[in-house]
């Protein structure tokens, strides 16, 4: 038995939860989360930032951060959008999200900046 | 019909079919039921004989003239075969295309035109062997059905998944397993990383687990594995049961605990309890997950039966918002270009004629929602890049075997499920070609995940190699 691992997730660690796609994969890259938010801009997805208190994650509705871009396809406006919208909630949890108005749901959403939690 | 004699008077006997049921140059309406049959005939019965006794046995003909024919419109009623072609490859069976007006069915009951269409045609003297390729519903005929109660957008709104294929895993030994210990691995499975998890097919409520046990058990895990991840989960309970009340009975307890879904089997639960569960899940905002068993024994053999893809038309039309597609690399039949073609009539609003695919009519579903596919049997986590550029991100990905079978257990089993998938997506976001660089898009996210390079090094050598026996018929075998 030594060779198996123990799987480390707990209830009482707040570090255990999980959001979603690419959250089990490390922090995305800026160079990395470029190339996601061209993906959504090339699938001519409306760009959209949301962010929450980590206690409220589990919420459908996550604070809308402005409105969603409509139309946006400047990689860098959408960029700089998610950085704003991290330095004025530093202590949330942000996602990024392109919405499909065709098929009338989220095409994708990622959490793009994990809030520090103080366990 | 012959009965129809110019003069309109009655003459009794036997005439040949295609006197009254082959018209070649009939145009089929917009609102006609189309089918392509493919025909094996007895030695010495021409095609268009063939083709005629067909469409006549599936619609108002019988084997002789009768004297109350002469009191309806038989030339409105009756079905029309109106082409006929070439099998590629196959000098003995042909293409039979047959036309049905609308007046024939009931609207809204899958059931109703089934009974006409293979009721009794399929034991009929004049065929060696009968095969339903495919049927065009008209959309006055796809309007009148419910459909999935929910469809694939609402599921990923209520399950809040987006952008990646659902990850499942049915739970084995299929059979066997106390209630308490199929929990157990129902919550190992979840808190790895899993999106469902499933019953098997018939797993309905044996001595060994009885329903209402599995259910309680497996509620407990989901809702433990929801808190500790923070993402939604669930368990396919089956319902599948003995009798519809019983059915009921099971689904009624499942929603009390809170479960987000339920399973059936339509073919073996059947088609019009199938249409009920539905339209119960519609009514109960509960997801309905749809497993095929007992498929193969219909739509295996290439002459004879009904093809999948019509199964899986049927599927969409009675109800059920996830149905099992095949896997195309996995360790059950699919050949790959049939598997892309009724994954499209299971998730699209308009489906394009395409032979190189075996779809034989457009197919047009208006504004019915779409199934999710399932791909489930035999694939584990170097199959991952395949899945992904195969289905696309509406499917749901189930890992058995490739789950439970992880040396560390079922947690660490999903959680390397999971970190491929996420791989997969991310590459495919960013624009690489996931089945040529599958190898290294996996080797680099088990750097940081020692659960997927176990699973990799554990099922590298895996692979199912069988030809498949329902081909596409093409020319060249």
């Amino acid at each position: 038995m030594s060779d198996v691992h123990d799987y480390s997730s707990r209830l009482s660690d707040p570090n255990s939860r999980k959001m979603g796609t690419f959250s089990y994969l490390p922090p995305l890259t800026p160079e990395e989360l470029r190339k996601q938010v061209e993906y959504i801009v090339a699938k001519g997805w409306n760009p959209a930032i949301e962010h929450t208190e980590p206690e409220n994650a589990s919420s459908n509705y996550w604070y809308m951060w402005k409105l969603p871009m409509f139309g946006e396809t400047d990689v860098d406006a959408i960029f700089q959008e998610v950085e704003l919208c991290k330095t004025a909630n530093p202590d949330n949890h942000v996602r990024l999200v392109g919405y499909d108005n065709f098929k009338q749901t989220q095409g994708t959403s990622m959490v793009v900046h994990r809030a520090e939690i103080k366990a | 019909m012959n009965a129809h004699q110019p003069s309109g008077k009655y003459s009794a006997g036997v005439k040949e079919y295609r006197e009254t049921y082959w018209e070649p140059n009939y145009t089929p309406k917009d609102s006609d039921i189309l089918a392509c049959f493919k025909i094996t005939p007895q030695a010495g019965v021409p095609r268009e004989e063939a083709a005629a006794a067909v469409a006549a046995e599936s619609s108002t003909g019988t084997w002789t003239t009768v004297w109350t024919d002469l009191l309806t419109d038989l030339e409105y009623y009756k079905g029309r075969a109106y082409a006929i072609e070439d099998v590629p490859g196959d000098d003995e069976s042909y293409y039979a295309f047959i036309a049905y007006p609308m007046g024939l069915f009931e609207e809204g009951s899958v059931v109703n035109v089934f009974t006409s269409l293979v009721g009794n045609v399929f034991g009929f003297k004049a065929v060696r062997a009968l095969r339903l390729e495919d049927v065009r519903f008209p959309l006055w005929f796809v309007a009148t059905c419910d459909g999935p109660p929910h469809g694939i957008q609402v599921e990923r709104d209520k399950l809040d998944k987006y952008g990646r294929p659902f990850l499942g895993c049915t739970i084995k030994p299929k059979l066997g397993l106390s209630a308490k210990n199929y929990g157990r691995a129902v919550y190992e499975a979840l808190r790895g990383g899993l999106d469902f998890t499933k019953d098997d097919e018939n797993v309905n409520s044996q001595p060994f687990m009885r329903w209402r046990d599995r259910f309680e058990f497996c509620q407990e895990a989901i809702e433990k594995a929801e808190a500790e991840t923070g993402e939604r989960k669930g368990h396919y309970l089956n319902v599948t049961a003995p009798n519809i009340e019983e059915m009921y009975k099971r689904a009624e307890f499942a929603k009390e605990l809170g479960s987000p879904i339920i399973m059936s089997d339509y073919l073996t639960l059947g088609w019009a309890a199938q249409a009920s569960l539905s339209r119960w899940c519609r009514d109960n905002g509960m997801l309905l997950h749809v497993h095929r068993a007992m498929h193969g024994v219909i739509d295996r053999h290439p002459k004879h039966g009904i093809n999948f893809r019509v199964l899986a038309k049927m599927l969409r039309l009675l109800g059920g918002d996830h149905l099992h597609s095949g896997t195309v690399v996995g360790k059950l039949e699919g050949d790959r270009a049939a598997t892309l073609g009724w994954i499209d009539l299971m998730r699209d609003k308009f489906v394009a004629e395409d032979r190189s695919r075996g779809i034989f009519f457009d197919q047009d579903w208006g504004q019915m929602p779409g199934v999710l596919p399932v791909a489930s049997g035999g694939i584990h986590v170097w199959h991952m890049p395949a899945l992904v550029n195969i289905f696309g991100d509406d499917a749901c990905l189930q890992f058995g075997g490739g789950t439970l079978g992880h040396p560390w257990g079922n947690a660490a089993g999903a959680a390397a499920n999971r970190v491929a998938v996420e791989a997969c997506v991310k590459a495919r976001n960013e624009g690489r070609e996931l089945e040529k660089e599958g190898k290294d898009i996996l080797t680099a996210a088990a750097k940081h995940s020692p659960e997927l390079k176990i699973a990799m090094e554990t099922w590298k050598e895996i692979k199912f190699e069988f030809d498949t026996v329902d081909k596409l018929d093409v020319a060249h075998r």
